[in-house]
């Protein structure tokens, strides 16, 4: 299967045709809008490697996200960061292009923090290996990194290795009512205390907690904190509704804007709802204010906005680059993908 | 264009170009004053620099990288000097770019968390100014009190607390660097990710290759309530292996697990007084930190699971100063080694931590090969070994033993499915080890994401990525591994 999907690229680039690399297709609607031709990649799936004690899982792009969670989950293992799955297909290899994160990214790390090493094949179908493994590798660029939210601009992702950890002993969940500016004050600042705060979610004058980790920690904690007990089946709830966005913060037709910011950033004034993620450095913005005013409020709090889903795909997906990095930009997508046949314009036109 | 001229002429030329804008202190080029920068940490390689820079503001990077770019003049950048990889080896027809007078901690924004600091900063002075707040940056690589976060940035230093804190590039938010061609350029912001491509994590780890680091912003974390060492001891390598797979598959991850062989203990002990037990033939150290309620149970339960798993004797530090005098005699495994022999020569390869034993094991058939001693220290959690060997230098021969020792080691990491170097770099060390561990096609691709930096591949050239023709060449060189050499294709030379 590799080698034919080597040649489909070979012969994308001969005759000069954009290839559109697709898993499940749950995240079709992330990035500009897909073009060029269906290069599926479902079919290249499997869990090649998976050794507990070594916290190291390696398996093919086309493995569905969820039959790696169980395989993980039957060893007490899990991906720490959380990855949401917007569908039942999701893949592994489209999680990694997309290189989102979940709930537990600002305690845990991001998705790119956890891929060790990969297999690609670049945009002149030649099949490449990066990284590896284990968890400490610094010969050569670190490219795998690079491939967590590429968009599958700079290769067909074949394979990735990924740290996993333990999953905690214990899990709570608890609610305290308060308004955003103040939640964000207390998010911040208990952040800066060893607490063991695993993810936060702040919508509509109520803010949830999760603790993470032994039973005596957690009910330490939860004494310093105060707030309401949710119980086990309602907290899983919560949290698998924000991560998968299928809170009713997120139903409606107005477009939706992630609002990646410092933590500590001040409320950031604009028409819509906001909920309020990682601590205070995501905040998603359901709102018909236009994109030119969303991402000079998000600039001007020392940070970018996407716009992550609307049914109008007009505006461009991602927040315009620094001409220095637009250039550096160019120059690594030629590196990998010289015809740029490669998801072209999916993160940036021209890219 | 520079090249073409005789090297008297050209350091003439490129001195002057640089006292332009250079007070005399900052431009070096007389022998005297320029031979102290000859090597770095690994002081088997060493190189007189045509010309040393000594900047101290951003403004003046730019126009040495203006300055040098229009010669087409090489440019190494340089920290402390403590990498052990040669990754800041002078260029003898170049420019030394040191960033040492860049020590200023700009800012420390307790409620967020982060610190903006120089290059020029070391390591263990952005936690001591930290501290007052109860926070603390997390990577300690063992030089941590001489090596700077610039330093750090380029080689993505670890430590000894990776397994749950992570490297460099799990604790940074920006890094702030200049091309080749003089423009700044930021990766990264205070926010938790950026648009486009994640070139901060690119930049981490690239050994000066890509940009010169002029600022960068690390994380800061809250300091945990308490931390507590068990130190266990073990009467034979295996068993201490599988006792760091049984603490893993019990569900817990340590903040530091670290193993020492009885030659490593003996030496550091003379020098540290830790308390380590002497009689052992590996110790391993488990730290666990966290909240205090946390720390007593999950102490418990790693003296438990090491007792299972055959442990002989076991100490947990009592109080803070115990747990830091065990932890003292780790970080200083290397100096210690350094006082029972001439020269020691450390190694950095990452294995898959179950093939533990067979990797031990072979070094140990090549301490008989070669007829030199190899004490081990291994940070375990993380599969990442730092044979030491040792050697003096003064004999030629035992030199070259101890590179092809060493060369046999990596070359054993890489055939076992791990790496040539967990944490150090590739510098000049191990740059043909690199022909064993990548193909023809990956090497490429890192002369091309070079080329997308640094076109005239001017910025600390002929380090961290071999050339093909240099690759082929180690083919040759090298026949018994042949088979495992990745270019058999490339024709010889």
């Amino acid at each position: 299967m590799v080698s034919e999907f080597a040649k489909t690229i070979l012969e994308a680039k001969a005759s000069n045709r954009p290839l559109r690399i697709r898993g499940g297709g749950s995240k079709d609607f992330y990035g500009n809008e897909p073009r060029g031709e269906l290069l599926e990649t479902r079919g290249y799936a499997g869990i090649v490697d998976y050794e507990p004690t070594e916290l190291v899982v390696t398996a093919r792009c086309g493995t569905l996200l969820s039959d790696l969670e169980k395989n993980l989950r039957e060893e007490d293992q899990y991906l720490p960061f959380e990855p949401p799955h917007f569908g039942a297909g999701a893949t592994l290899g489209g999680c990694v292009a997309a290189g989102l994160s979940g709930p537990r990214r600002a305690s845990a790390g991001a998705l790119r923090d956890f891929v060790l090493g990969a297999r690609i094949i670049d945009g002149a179908g030649r099949e490449l290996g990066f990284g590896g493994r284990v968890m400490k590798n610094v010969a050569g660029y670190d490219v795998s990194r690079l491939l967590a939210g590429s968009l599958g601009t700079l290769g067909l992702i074949l394979e990735v290795s990924l740290k996993v950890l333990p999953k905690p002993a214990s899990e709570l969940t608890l609610g305290l009512e308060m308004p955003q500016a103040r939640a964000l004050g207390s998010l911040n600042r208990w952040a800066g205390q060893p607490l063991p705060i695993s993810a936060s979610a702040w919508q509509d004058g109520e803010l949830w907690l999760r603790l993470s980790g032994t039973t005596a920690a957690l009910a330490a904690a939860a004494e310093r904190i105060g707030g309401e007990r949710l119980d086990g089946g309602a907290a899983d709830a919560l949290w698998r509704d924000v991560r998968e966005q299928s809170a009713p913060f997120f139903a409606g037709e107005a477009p939706l804007w992630r609002l990646s910011v410092p933590s500590h950033a001040a409320q950031i004034e604009l028409p819509g709802t906001q909920l309020v993620e990682w601590g205070g450095a995501l905040r998603w913005l359901k709102s018909n204010a236009d994109a030119a005013t969303v991402r000079a409020a998000a600039a001007r709090a020392g940070g970018h906005a996407t716009l992550f889903r609307a049914k109008d795909r007009s505006t461009p997906a991602f927040a315009p680059l620094s001409p220095a990095l637009e250039r550096l930009h160019r120059e690594l997508k030629a590196a990998f993908d010289p015809a740029g046949i490669l998801n072209p314009g999916r993160l940036y036109g021209g890219l | 264009m520079g090249q073409a001229l005789p090297k008297v002429e050209l350091q003439k030329r490129v001195a002057g170009a640089l006292r332009e804008f250079l007070p005399a202190r900052a431009v070096l080029w007389q022998e005297e004053d320029t031979r102290p920068y000859e090597c770095d940490g690994l002081t088997a390689y060493r190189n007189v620099p045509m010309v040393v820079a000594l900047p101290e503001t951003e403004q003046q990077v730019q126009q040495i990288l203006r300055v040098c770019f229009s010669l087409g003049v090489p440019v190494v950048p340089r920290g402390a000097g403590t990498g052990l990889s040669g990754g800041a080896l002078p260029p003898g027809d170049g420019v030394l770019l040191s960033l040492a007078k860049f020590m200023r901690v700009l800012r420390i924004d307790p409620l967020a968390r982060v610190a903006v600091v120089q290059p020029g900063v070391r390591n263990a002075a952005i936690s001591d100014v930290a501290a007052p707040f109860g926070l603390y940056y997390a990577p300690d690589p063992s030089s941590q009190i001489a090596c700077t976060i610039g330093g750090n940035v380029a080689e993505n230093s670890g430590g000894v607390h990776c397994l749950k804190y992570g490297l460099t590039v799990h604790n940074l938010l920006r890094v702030r660097g200049y091309t080749i061609e003089g423009e700044p350029v930021d990766f990264g912001s205070e926010a938790l990710d950026s648009a486009g491509f994640d070139l901060l994590a690119l930049v981490i780890g690239s050994e000066g290759l890509l940009t010169v680091t002029t600022e960068v912003t690390v994380k800061l974390l809250p300091k945990p309530e308490a931390a507590r060492v068990v130190m266990a001891s073990f009467d034979d390598v295996q068993k201490a292996g599988d006792a760091v797979a049984a603490v893993i598959a019990a569900g817990i991850v340590p903040a530091g697990l670290e193993m020492m062989d009885q030659p490593a203990t003996r030496a550091v002990e003379e020098y540290a007084r830790s308390g380590y037990d002497l009689e052992a033939a590996v110790i391993l150290l488990c730290e666990c930190d966290g909240m205090r309620a946390e720390v007593e149970a999950e102490i418990g339960r790693v003296k438990e699971v090491l007792a299972r798993a055959g442990a002989t004797r076991m100490t947990v530090s009592r109080d803070e100063a115990e747990r830091l005098r065990f932890w003292a005699g780790r970080k200083a495994a290397f100096p210690a080694v350094g006082r029972i022999s001439p020269d020691y020569y450390c190694m950095d390869g990452t294995i898959p931590r179950k093939r533990l034993g067979e990797v031990l094991r072979f070094i140990a058939g090549m301490e008989k090969k070669y007829g030199l001693r190899c004490p081990n220290v291994f940070h375990a959690g993380d599969g990442n070994l730092h044979p030491l060997i040792l050697f003096d230098a003064n004999d030629p021969d035992q030199l070259r033993r101890t590179e092809a020792f060493s060369a046999e080691v990596l070359e054993k990491c890489v055939a076992v499915g791990g790496t040539i170097t967990g944490e150090h770099g590739v510098g000049v060390e191990k740059i043909d080890q690199m022909c064993v561990q990548f193909g023809a096609a990956e090497l490429e691709t890192f002369h091309a994401v070079k080329r997308a930096f640094d076109p005239k591949g001017l910025l600390n050239p002929g380090k961290a990525v071999p050339t093909l023709a240099r690759c082929a060449e180690f083919g040759r060189r090298h026949v018994h591994v042949a088979d495992r050499v990745q270019h058999a294709g490339l024709p010889r030379f």
